[in-house]
């Protein structure tokens, strides 16, 4: 419904014709109550602040308790849904009205004390959330039968190959002037057994890694091609190899999307979901790496979950042990490169011991070999980086290449045991490095697993941690440039709470930018946050959410497939680009079509179904129901233009046809510029 | 962008904008325009504009059976089972001769010609210097342009782009063929992943609504007051009406070319079709996978000889297909390590460090294998398991970069690496 617009363009006042049952009298009173207190309210970008002064809250029951002065109690309820949340679904604004947004956002702050067993029913389709990694890794193992075949065929061939590639040598090394030594006697045999030996063991990486070429998750079945896999031309199918519940390693993942998309948009607990979002990209970790996809699944419950709004200290900690960020991090490879060293000496100590009890000379180790070399573990810094670089301190944070070694140096020893059955988090002392480190200036010597630790109780309580990380906060809830003022505050907040999140986020809520005019609609959806809101906006009843996945895939978001440990951008100039914006428009006219394969939107009752009798009419509803009744003055006038068009009109007379008009109109709104940005 | 055709008139720019807004690429508007640019329209514009085709081999491919050292005695000993043997006079199931040392592997035998007739080099012993043998982080490592450096969020190929800055430049300037932008475009420069010609356009869902949503999509986007989505938004639909109009699946393959059917195959051909259809595009990118062999690699037969059937016939029709276009592009292969010199128990592979590249095109100096070869004797290898590396991928590119494509300053794309030009191996014409 448009409203009270600029002299300088048309003005049009419209009244729907709606029937007067008690949902859409409801419906009328609501449209009324927004035809008086809402104006147009265009982007920050817009050439009209001055009808924003005509909306002051007025002391609104609703808004008690919060520093809201620049916006409209629906608006104020629209911006938290739009942030601490998914969305607005049908008849929400109504609701928490009725409630009080302060409760609403305290009760958000402490998912306890919500009920959540509805989603907790939905999430019953995705076994694997529950599993251990030892069950998942167990249960959904690599397919075994084709390496068995794999390696019979080869042992097949080997022989037949071994002679003609003997002769070719021969008539090699006859041809070439013979200036290629001998190759050590005992040296190819030992070669080939330990490629054998490293072979085995990656022969399971191998479809693994093969799967890293196709970064959206698709099940990369042979000779399938990737039209194929996505289930033909229409985006909307999805491939049965995912759709059902066999036992492929690629289910785990797969679930694991379709989870998140599940409790985006139906669980109550929305801020928890948000923050479990924040989190995870925040220490992300690549579904596609390996032995990762099996570790996911424990790493988002035991990991992110259940520290999401606790001490900052705690989920750092519990990053730090996790197979999962261990893994994609390869701080479990990490080891002092003297370990191997020791290793020996000590081996070869015992073994003199054992010998010379008998007074037999130990045998001397063969000198520059080069499988010794190769199995060699070494310092790997690539964790010590990101912790400070991406998960405390930031890049600026003021730390050097130094440092970045030294803290390697304190995590050598954190790995992983077993990890290709049940890997569980272990520190070995072998490995790790038992010289004194310095840190920051700071001197790290407490031995063993406590290196590490200090480490961590360092780089948390570091002042660069405290801004970096309200920063990150701050972006991720207010705007692109959140206002110093807000980031000192909650720095301040952050500190004297021992980096309690609960209390930032609190001080952050409580605080007037947060409700500001500048932050209201001032930043784009990511493609995630696009399609749940579109969903909970539309009221759509999701049973299969893995087309929804997808669709987050292609709008360029891949759940759990970001690559680099920066995990996705926070930022508008990462999602706005040609290619992402056209599958934005095309994923709201399927799923406001209703041709969303595992998902049922029903527009007509939604809009009111006399709405479909007028396109004008509905087009109204549509900009009410989904963007909170403000729209452009451009967006509705283009739209009405093209809605004159005969086809439409026409066929609003056949009764098939009236689903897809609705379908359509909701379709333009929900890709509009408005539906864009929350 | 502007046609050289043109650039002797003082005071006058021809844009291909311009030109588009007028009415596309069809005769519409001409009357506007002065009569010899109309000529010139009418004519089949040309461009001298260069191009530039990455092909990325994801899994590292195994340089050793694709361009065969067969002059190396322990090649053979290193792999008895999956060796290409030395080239038979008429033999099938030989490496093919490139130059009495190396040779192709022989499902690579449609590039031979290309190569005898100097439009096809090859690079060998090349890659990235970092030590890693993790797929994503050496793939990461290739595309951002700095091995080694995990911070860069950008890829070099974006910041080339940025380095020979266009104004007006088409939203077709950078394609990427797939659905996602690779790591290698990432960055400031627009740059448009295409998963498929036919389906970058706005899909009614409704039947008989196609006109509506798209003209609605359009109107709203172009009159929108928010700014950020209004510039994404205009260049989108410009791009879906430049691609309706210029028709590019239209272009038939020429001159006898023959793709495989294969996504790699389907892909060549629409990098093709875009290039034909004139419609800006100065740089493509395109990936292929399953190069990852550690069991079953084969040698003459075999997973890599399949990829290599594919590959070689899928770039000899490109080759074919372009015919005179080809003076323009360079097409250039990489992939992000190579693989182990010895082979496994498995008739496979694992991860190793120095590869080949193949670069083609009118601008390349072919008919070489580039590179100084490090040999395969055990004391030569690299950790004493691969082959050494003794050209840096960005070296290969660079020149590229630089000589074909008019990059004047290549630090800012390749930043922390020595860009000094006379470590280009002189496969590009100067």
């Amino acid at each position: 419904m448009r409203l009270q617009e600029s002299p300088a363009s048309q003005v049009n006042q419209r009244i729907p014709t709606i029937s007067a049952t008690p949902r859409s009298f409801l419906a009328v009173i609501l449209s009324f109550a927004c035809v008086l207190s809402l104006g147009i309210e265009l982007p920050a970008s817009a050439a009209n602040p001055a009808s924003a002064k005509d909306k002051k809250p007025k002391n609104d029951p609703a808004l008690k308790g919060l520093p809201i002065t620049e916006l409209s109690p629906d608006e104020a309820i629209l911006h938290a849904l739009n942030r601490l949340a998914y969305g607005p679904r049908p008849g929400e604004v109504e609701r928490i009205r009725q409630m009080g947004l302060a409760k609403w956002v305290e009760q958000q702050l402490n998912p306890n004390s919500i009920d959540d067993r509805a989603l907790d029913a939905r999430l019953a389709d995705y076994p694997t959330l529950r599993m251990s990694t030892a069950k998942l890794i167990d249960e959904y193992p690599q397919p075994k039968p084709a390496e068995k075949q794999a390696e019979k065929r080869a042992q097949a061939q080997a022989q037949q190959e071994q002679r003609r590639s003997d002769a070719a040598a021969e008539k090699v090394a006859r041809d070439v002037q013979g200036t290629q030594g001998p190759v050590a006697g005992g040296g190819d045999g030992e070669a080939v057994q330990q490629n054998t030996a490293n072979a085995k063991q990656e022969m399971s990486d191998a479809p693994a890694l093969m799967k890293q070429e196709q970064p959206e998750g698709n099940p990369a079945t042979k000779g399938v091609g990737k039209r194929d896999v996505l289930g033909g031309a229409d985006p909307n199918n999805v491939p049965r190899a995912i759709a059902d519940d066999s036992k492929r390693p690629q289910r785990v993942v797969a679930e694991l999307g379709m989870a998140k998309v599940t409790r985006a948009i139906y669980s109550e607990r929305q801020l928890q979901q948000v923050m479990d979002d924040f989190w995870f990209n925040h220490f992300n970790v690549f579904a596609g790496k390996g032995e990762d996809r099996y570790y996911i699944t424990s790493y988002e419950r035991d990991v992110i979950q259940p520290h999401a709004f606790g001490k900052f200290k705690d989920l750092v900690t519990a990053t730090a042990k996790s197979p999962a960020m261990l893994f994609y991090l390869d701080n479990f490879l990490s080891a002092d490169p003297r370990a191997a060293q020791r290793q020996a000496a000590e081996r070869a100590a015992r073994q003199q011991w054992r010998r010379g009890r008998f007074g037999w000379p130990a045998p001397p180790r063969p000198v520059g070999n080069p499988q010794a070399k190769k199995n060699e573990r070494g310092l790997n810094e690539n964790y010590g980086r990101e912790l400070m670089e991406l998960h405390t301190l930031g890049v600026d944070g003021g730390y050097t290449q130094k440092d970045v070694t030294e803290v390697a140096r304190c995590f050598t020893g954190w790995t992983i045991e077993k990890p290709r059955q049940y890997a569980d988090f272990k520190f070995d002392d072998r490995l790790h490095d038992p010289d004194a480190k310095y840190v920051l200036g700071k001197k790290i010597h407490a031995g063993g697993m406590k290196d590490g630790e200090q480490v961590i109780d360092l780089l948390v309580h570091h002042p660069s941690t405290a801004r970096f990380i309200s920063t990150k906060l701050a972006r991720r809830f207010v705007s692109d440039n959140p206002p110093p003022a807000l980031i000192n505050r909650m720095v301040e907040t952050f500190q004297s709470s021992d980096g309690d999140i609960k209390s930032v986020l609190h001080i952050m809520i409580w605080s007037p930018e947060f409700w500001s005019r500048e932050s209201y609609r001032a930043k784009i959806k990511t493609p995630f946050e696009l399609v749940v809101s579109a969903v909970r906006a539309l009221g759509t009843d999701v049973d299969t959410p893995l087309p929804l996945v997808q669709w987050v895939g292609r709008i360029g978001e891949p759940l759990y497939q970001c690559q680099p440990p920066t995990g996705y951008s926070d930022k508008a100039d990462a999602w706005v680009n040609t290619g992402a914006l056209l599958n934005r428009l095309n994923y709201s006219l399927a799923l406001a079509g209703n041709k969303m394969r595992g998902a049922r939107t029903d527009v007509a009752s939604l809009l009111g179904v006399d709405s479909s009798a007028d396109p004008k009419a509905a087009l109204d509803r549509a900009v009410q129901v989904f963007l909170g009744g403000q729209a452009g003055p451009t967006t509705v006038e283009t739209l009405e233009k093209q809605l004159d068009n005969p086809q439409v009109l026409q066929a609003k007379l056949d009764d098939a046809h009236k689903q897809v008009d609705l379908g359509v109109v909701a379709g333009l709104v929900l890709g509009a510029p408005e539906f864009q940005r929350h | 962008m502007s046609y050289r055709c043109c650039e002797g008139v003082p005071g006058l720019k021809f844009s291909r904008r311009y030109f588009l807004k007028q009415g596309g690429v069809a005769m519409v508007g001409l009357s506007a325009m002065p009569a010899f640019l109309q000529r010139a329209v009418a004519a089949t514009p040309m461009p001298n504009k260069k191009q530039l085709v990455v092909l990325f081999q994801r899994g590292a491919a195994d340089g050793l059976n694709i361009v065969v050292p067969f002059g190396e005695s322990n090649y053979y000993r290193m792999r008895p089972t999956i060796a290409i043997p030395q080239p038979k006079r008429g033999g099938a199931d030989a490496a093919v001769d490139l130059d009495g040392f190396f040779g192709l592997h022989p499902s690579l035998a449609p590039l031979e010609p290309l190569f005898h007739k100097n439009q096809l080099a090859i690079v060998h012993a090349a890659g990235s210097p970092d030590a890693t043998r993790s797929h994503f982080d050496a793939q990461d490592f290739m595309e951002s342009g700095t091995p080694g450096l995990k911070s860069t969020e950008d890829g070099w190929l974006n910041r080339a782009l940025e380095a020979v800055p266009e104004e007006d430049a088409s939203p077709f300037r950078a394609v990427a063929m797939g659905p996602n932008l690779p790591r290698m475009l990432h960055g400031a420069a627009p740059a448009i992943a295409l998963p498929d010609l036919k389906q970058f356009k706005v899909m009614a869902q409704a039947p008989g609504t196609g006109q509506i949503v798209e003209g609605g999509f359009e109107a709203m986007y172009s009159q929108t007051v928010d700014h950020a989505l209004h510039g994404t938004g205009t260049e989108t639909f410009e791009a879906i009406d430049l691609l309706r109009k210029a028709d590019p699946a239209k272009y038939q393959p020429e001159n006898g070319a023959q793709y495989p059917t294969s996504r790699l195959g389907q892909s060549l051909q629409q990098i093709g079709q875009l290039l034909k259809a004139d419609i800006g595009v100065e740089v493509l990118f395109v990936d292929c996978g399953g190069w990852d062999n550690h069991v079953n690699e084969g040698g003459v037969q075999g997973q890599l000889s399949n990829l290599l059937k594919d590959l070689g016939q899928g770039l000899a029709a490109f080759h074919q297909d372009m015919g005179d276009r080809m003076e323009n592009v360079v097409f250039v292969t990489m992939s992000e390590f190579g693989r182990t010199a010895k082979e496994n128990g498995n008739r496979g592979t694992d991860h190793g460090h120095a590869n080949c590249m193949f670069v083609m095109g009118g601008d390349v100096k072919g008919g070489a294998v580039y590179g100084k070869w490090p040999g395969l004797n055990d004391h030569q290898l690299n950790e004493g398991r691969d082959l050494a590396l003794t050209t840096d991928f960005r070296s290969v590119v660079g020149e590229i970069l630089v000589r074909h494509i008019g990059v004047r300053d290549l630090n800012p794309v390749f930043p922390g690496f020595d860009n000094n030009s006379r470590k280009f191996l002189g496969l590009i014409k100067a």
